[in-house]
């Protein structure tokens, strides 16, 4: 038995402790966020967070994460209304074919959760594992500044004038 | 520890010696000329200027991501501290623009600056002093048709006495060995090349030997394995050598030229820009300096030999090994983790990655390598192909990872258990560097 | 599954997650199909798709409640077209885009509309949609001016009902009676006045993608039918290897195994759950023993052995040639690698043989096509195969999505009563798609003194284009069965579209003109339908000559074009990129360019101009993007937004293609297995922006468009890399060994 710890709530399943969370979590928890795209840590569209730290999904085996919190795409939502983040996704319609896109959403999470008010030169960097086919970049790139502006905009307001 | 015990020696010799080094250490300023034209330089001799360069990887420490090309300020960490590489374009004010080729010359074999300073040896003119007249002049050449580029280097972050200059004049009479290149008549015109490419420009010393209290490079044990620098430590390339299977030279000259071979793995590290650089050299001097470090792996005794079949045996073992009693975890992770790139064949071709029997990191005497490449992977620079191994940093906890190495290093190296695992992954994980 | 757009919630999708639920319904819908093609065949020429399905019911239907669904062949693959639909719907039938529920490609319940390709869909599906919807209206409102009685100009529509004057109000549900909307289309409608319109030439947000950010249900990877079995596939190493050995004992036995399936080299394993059968998979490769043979050419002389091929002489312009003895001559011979789609999500399908029918689920670009195909590769008769589209990772041609269909028909066989999702791993897409031809042209060009260019000679030498599956033969699945079957011999693509030969044809005013297709039948790696087909490679050619022309007359190249160019639409797109660029002030800093680009795609669809700025690593050779701005004239542009999306997209990943790519191989197998060995465009080389302008012209007929910017942009890349280096490339990728070696030390 597995115990997993997704969005906040407790799940147990009985898999091989070797599958990977991606597995479990499309299959076995319904949860089809993060999507298989390579399985071998190269292209980022199976993100989730684990520990509040992006990490490729179809290479962390459910064995290694008992008791630690893993949040994927379907809980960052609240109370059914998108993220800010996701909103920000929306109103940039930051998607093609959409395949990348959960996991480009879950990395640029980690960011913002690091650094409220990232620099395009941050963004591209940090979001450097995540491949898109459909070259949505630039507008990724454009959603996750517009989810930062609220912060950017407190950060100078508070600046002594 | 090692600091306080490196500064405490220092601070007696210095009061011993002071005012004697002091007198010594003066060195004479040359006088700054007009920077020469491009048309000064002949064309090949510029091109064969960039060939050494890239033997010599100038760029690597003289350019920061995202900056202009050779123009410096890149944060070299040493033990001591953090030291900013010098702009090398030909820019007159910040660069080497109104160097003389007498002044390069002098800053490439005595580490001292134009205007007489110390150069620290994070910059490796010890070896640098091996060049002959001529490869020097063409290096001169390519760096003084470089895009000049006026950037101010910060200041190196050094703790007193270590940030003085002067005390390198000591340094320098101690572990300078400012004798040229001998060939040796006994070994073909490859190996002396090789032998004079590893030994100077190439300054593989430079993390494959190891060093003494005061950082210089033991003369007696080259190339033996160097200690840790930028984290990493530079594996043995002589009979010391960890990898299970003998490197011969067909083995190197792939490695040097794609940054992998199928079987030894990857180039990983500080080792991943050096193969990088080496893409511009010309063949034969990657021939030549793999002809050199084959050679010094010395006769394959017939034990080497035997630990080689025995690894290469478990390599061709289609099943992962199955873990002892406790070692459950570690088997797991890697049936999830590892299993579908480092299964199913042994020798590695990319994408499939080496199988962990032949990987030299595993069998190196201490655990860092191994857990640098599980912490931070192997990513090829850019949209350049090449061996691409993503970071598992925050996919496991120190437990983990270190439940995944002991597993590794038990049933692929078949090798004694490293100790401190734990704090050992505890500690890179907090060094700099992209993870 | 929160924020679900309710047109993605729509009974479609219930219907195919239910599992069969829908499929009585929809199987009793195809006689009226079949009646419906019948009448087409007499009736006047209809717009769009109308002309062979015009029976007004194969597009809209309103039921006695009021919902409206609308019927498109076409399907979503990621460009937006089930918003752009939606839209024209709902413009047309005075709804709010929410009414509008759309059924895609479904071989049981939409018409049929061949592939979703070659920038299409709004030209064909779209102007049917719009047409059958304002006269769906028009009959509505007639059949409720009878029942109110009154002239219908006395009445209007509005938000699902139509009103009279007097107040008087009757619900479209109403008036559906008697199969009203049952009747053949005419050749005129009479649209929304373009003052009116509430939806087309608005950025409408894209139906599909709240789901996509919020992790709902929206991929065919997604899906998941009650009792589903999970199949993954050994696939030969490499081209016609055979299956010499296997000893399937030590996998029957894994946890989960349900079946092994072998059939000659066609070698898969069915697992309950998916991890099982990923390593059920992984110990099948390892008792596999394939012969492999080296078939494939030696890539460090590809183009050689290219050259050398038998091919087809296919002429596409020849006009008798004379130069006068003052002309100047340029030549310039251009090169292209093969490159792959490659799509994020490997191929995936479902596939359910029950009662001796089977259903395909499927993301391939034409159902249609694929049933033909798997009635073919199965036996089965045509009305016991159904191919139902749900949308995959975008797939930019023909990639991987129709094998994955042949894969699950066939595992679905092989275990019948339950549904076998079979889902391709990284390696298999990149081995075993089927990539865009590795392609040679050849210019030749006369300018007169006034720096006219007046004869023009160009060749286009390449494999073909489209092996997509018609007959099963194309199937690659059916390559390795104990009884295979072999792929066709393929022939090219007809015009004016073209294969290789499209866009082959100068777009510009050029007095006399040779241009010849070297059609090669054969392949010396798998290949097909990569977005643009031939165009990206001779826009790429033509465009990159266009430049070298104005560098010899020692014109600057955006005035060369124009002075070439007689459309006012050609010259209103070239003129609006140029100006939103900053063409004429650009400021050249060292290592940087700036270069242009312009085609109207296919000589027929979309007008597209790109400007793009570079810069060059000096050491590296690695060039950059930096920006780029566009305009484009798409005719009556419905969705803006999602034209920019498109372009902004094609820009980059022709850009990615053009710097960055090949495919990679050896004598024997394909080397280029993942994204390490084939790299594609990364974050920290995205250009900082890219500006679209979108021509407004409402009434005009639409112009495709996703693909029109891939050739275009190839070119200006490197015809900046031209400006930026002073050394012209020719070769695709402009890689930085080429860079490098063009600009020394």
């Amino acid at each position: 038995m597995i115990t997993l710890l997704v969005n906040s709530a407790l799940h147990k399943l009985d898999i091989d402790p070797a599958t990977p969370l991606l597995y479990a979590l499309r299959n076995d928890l319904s949860l089809n966020g993060a999507k298989f795209g390579c399985g071998l840590g190269q292209c980022g569209a199976c993100t989730v967070l684990v520990d509040h730290e992006p990490v490729y999904a179809c290479l962390t085996p459910v064995a290694a994460l008992e008791g630690r919190p893993i949040l994927t795409i379907e809980g960052l939502a609240e109370n059914d209304k998108p993220s800010p983040l996701q909103q920000a996704f929306i109103d940039e319609q930051a998607a093609q074919c959409g395949y990348c896109t959960a996991g480009m959403v879950m990395r640029a999470q980690a960011l913002l959760d690091h650094n409220s008010i990232p620099t395009e030169a941050e963004i591209r960097a940090y979001m450097e594992p995540n491949l898109c086919r459909c070259g949505t970049q630039v507008r990724v790139v454009r959603a996750i500044r517009r989810a930062s502006q609220p912060a950017r905009e407190a950060a100078e307001a508070s600046l002594p004038r | 520890m090692r600091l306080l015990r490196f500064g405490l020696c220092f601070a007696v010799l210095l009061l011993v010696a002071a005012a004697f080094f002091v007198v010594l250490s003066r060195q004479p300023v040359i006088a700054g000329v007009e920077a020469p034209p491009r048309s000064a330089f002949d064309q090949t001799l510029i091109e064969k200027g960039a060939k050494l360069a890239a033997i010599g990887n100038c760029y690597s420490c003289h350019t920061t991501r995202g900056k202009a090309d050779y123009s410096g300020s890149r944060a070299i960490p040493t033990p001591f501290g953090t030291i900013f590489s010098a702009n090398i374009t030909p820019a007159p004010g910040t660069g080497i623009g109104r160097w003389p080729e007498e002044a390069f010359r002098r800053a490439m074999r005595e580490g001292i600056s134009r205007r007489g300073e110390h150069l620290f040896p994070a910059f490796p003119y010890d070896h640098y002093a091996r060049l002959t007249d001529d490869d020097l002049h063409a290096l001169y050449a390519f760096l003084m048709t470089r895009t000049p580029v006026e950037s101010f280097t910060p200041r190196n972050a050094l703790p007193f006495p270590l940030n003085k200059r002067w005390p390198l004049a000591f340094w320098n009479v101690a572990f300078l060995d400012k004798t040229p290149f001998q060939p040796n008549p006994q070994q073909s015109d490859a190996w002396n090349r090789g032998a004079y490419l590893v030994a100077g420009l190439g300054h593989c010393g430079d993390c494959h030997t190891p060093r003494n209290l005061f950082s210089a490079e033991e003369s007696s044990r080259p190339l033996e394995g160097g200690a840790e620098s930028e984290g990493w430590v530079g594996p043995a390339l002589n009979t010391a050598s960890p990898a299970p299977v003998p490197w011969d030279e067909a083995h190197l000259f792939t490695y040097l030229r794609h940054g992998w071979a199928d079987q030894h793995g990857a180039a990983a590290g500080p080792m991943q820009p050096v193969v990088t650089a080496l893409a511009r050299a010309d063949d034969a001097d990657i021939h030549a300096m793999a002809t050199y470090l084959a050679a010094q792996q010395g006769p394959v005794s017939t034990e080497r030999q035997q630990r080689a079949s025995a690894a290469l045996a478990r390599a061709a073992e289609v099943k992962p090994p199955a873990p002892a009693a406790g070692e459950e975890l570690g088997a797991t992770i890697f049936a999830g983790a590892c299993a579908s790139c480092h299964t199913g064949s042994a020798a590695m071709v990319p994408p499939h990655g080496i199988n962990l029997a032949l990987s030299s990191a595993l069998y190196q005497p201490e655990p860092t390598n191994a857990i640098q490449f599980v912490l931070r992977g192997v990513q090829p620079s850019g949209e350049r192909s090449g061996p691409l191994m993503p970071r598992f940093a925050d996919t496991f906890t120190d437990a983990q990872m270190a439940a995944l190495l002991r597993y590794l290093r038990a049933h692929y190296a078949t090798a004694p258990p490293w100790h401190s695992l734990e704090s050992k992954i505890r500690d890179l994980r907090q060094r700099k560097g992209p993870l | 599954m929160t924020c679900r757009h309710p047109a993605e919630a729509g009974p479609s999708r219930r219907g195919f997650l239910a599992g069969g639920g829908a499929l009585i319904v929809s199987f009793s819908l195809l006689p009226r199909f079949a009646a419906a093609q019948a009448a087409g065949q007499t009736g006047p020429a209809l717009p769009g798709s109308l002309a062979k399905f015009p029976m007004l019911d194969s597009w809209v239907r309103i039921d006695a409640n009021g919902a409206i669904t609308v019927f498109t062949g076409k399907a979503e693959l990621g460009q937006g077209i089930k918003t752009a639909l939606i839209q024209l719907a709902a413009e047309e039938l005075i709804v709010t885009t929410e009414a509008i529920d759309l059924v895609t490609a479904d071989t049981a319940r939409t018409p049929d509309e061949g592939y979703t390709a070659g920038s299409h869909s709004m030209q064909d599906s779209g102007t049917a949609i719009r047409n059958a919807a304002a006269q769906a209206r028009a009959l509505l409102i007639d059949a409720a001016a009878t029942r109110l009685q009154v002239p219908g100009d006395k009445l209007r529509a509005e938000n699902g009902m139509v009103i009279a004057e007097d107040g008087r109000q009757l619900r479209y549900g109403e008036l559906v009676g008697d199969q009203i909307l049952h009747v053949q289309a005419s050749p005129q409608s009479v649209f929304v006045d373009p003052s009116r319109y509430r939806f087309i030439g608005k950025p409408v947000p894209r139906v599909d993608i709240p789901a996509k950010v919020t992790g709902g249900i929206a991929f065919i990877q997604d899906m998941r039918l009650p009792n589903m079995a999970h199949a993954r596939l050994v696939r030969p190493p490499s081209y016609g290897a055979t299956l010499s050995r296997l000893d399937t004992a030590a996998v029957e036995h894994l946890p989960g195994v349900i079946k092994i399936v072998r059939d000659g080299s066609y070698l898969a394993v069915i697992a309950e759950q998916e991890y099982q059968a990923i390593v059920a998979m992984r110990a099948l490769e390892t008792a596999a023993h394939w012969d492999e043979k080296p078939g494939l050419p030696d890539s460090a002389t590809l183009f050689d052995t290219l050259a050398g091929l038998p091919a087809q002489q296919v002429p596409v312009r020849d006009d008798p040639i004379a130069i006068p003895p003052n002309a100047r001559i340029v030549e310039a011979s251009y090169r292209r690698a093969y490159h792959m789609h490659g799509s994020i999500g490997p191929s995936c399908a479902i596939g359910l043989s029950e009662n001796g029918a089977l259903t395909v689920w499927t993301h391939a670009q034409g159902v249609f096509p694929l049933r033909a195909a798997l009635t073919e590769l199965t036996g089965l008769p045509r009305d016991k195969v159904r191919c139902i589209h749900v949308q995959g990772s975008g797939c930019y041609g023909h990639n991987g999505a129709d094998d994955a269909g042949a894969d699950a028909a066939l595992l679905a066989l092989a275990l019948p009563g339950r549904p076998v999702r079979v889902q391709w791993m990284r390696e298999q897409e990149h081995i075993w798609e089927p990539y865009g031809s590795a392609m040679l042209t050849k210019a030749r060009a006369a300018l007169s003194p006034e720096h006219q260019i007046i004869a023009w000679d160009y060749t286009v030498r390449s494999s073909t284009h489209a092996t997509r599956p018609g007959g099963a033969g194309n199937l690659m699945p059916a390559w390795y069965r104990e009884k295979p079957l072999t792929q066709p011999v393929p022939k090219p693509l007809p015009l004016p579209e073209g294969g290789g030969h499209r866009n082959a044809a100068p777009i510009y005013t050029i007095p006399s003109a040779r241009v010849m297709y070297e059609f090669m039948p054969a392949m010396p790696l798998r290949v097909s339908a990569l977005r643009g087909l031939g165009a990206y490679m001779n826009v790429f050619s033509i465009e990159s000559f266009m430049d070298e022309l104005a560098q010899a007359a020692g014109l600057d190249p955006v005035d060369f074009r124009l002075n070439h160019l007689s459309d006012p639409r050609a010259r209103e797109v070239v003129t609006r990129a140029a100006e939103r660029f900053g063409w004429l002030g650009f400021s050249r800093t060292p290592g940087t360019g700036r270069g242009f680009g312009f085609a109207r795609y296919k000589n027929l669809a979309a007008y597209l101009a790109v400007a793009v700025e570079v810069a060059v690593d000096r050491e590296s050779g690695q060039v950059r993007m930096v920006r780029a701005a566009a305009a484009v004239d798409s005719g009556e542009a419905v969705n803006p937004d999602g034209i920019a999306n498109q372009i902004e997209g094609s820009i980059l990943q022709s850009a990615s293609w053009t710097l960055y790519e090949s495919v990679a191989f050896d004598r024997t197998r394909i080397a280029s297995r993942d994204w390490s060995s084939y790299p594609i465009m990364r974050f920290p080389a995205v250009p900082d922006r890219i500006e679209v302008q979108v021509v407004e012209r409402p009434g005009e007929p639409f112009l495709g468009t996703g693909e029109a910017a891939q050739g275009p942009t190839a070119a200006a890349v490197a015809n900046a890399v031209a400006d930026a280096i002073g050394v012209r490339l020719r070769d695709i990728p402009l890689s930085p060994a080429q860079v490098k070696a063009a600009i020394g030390v």
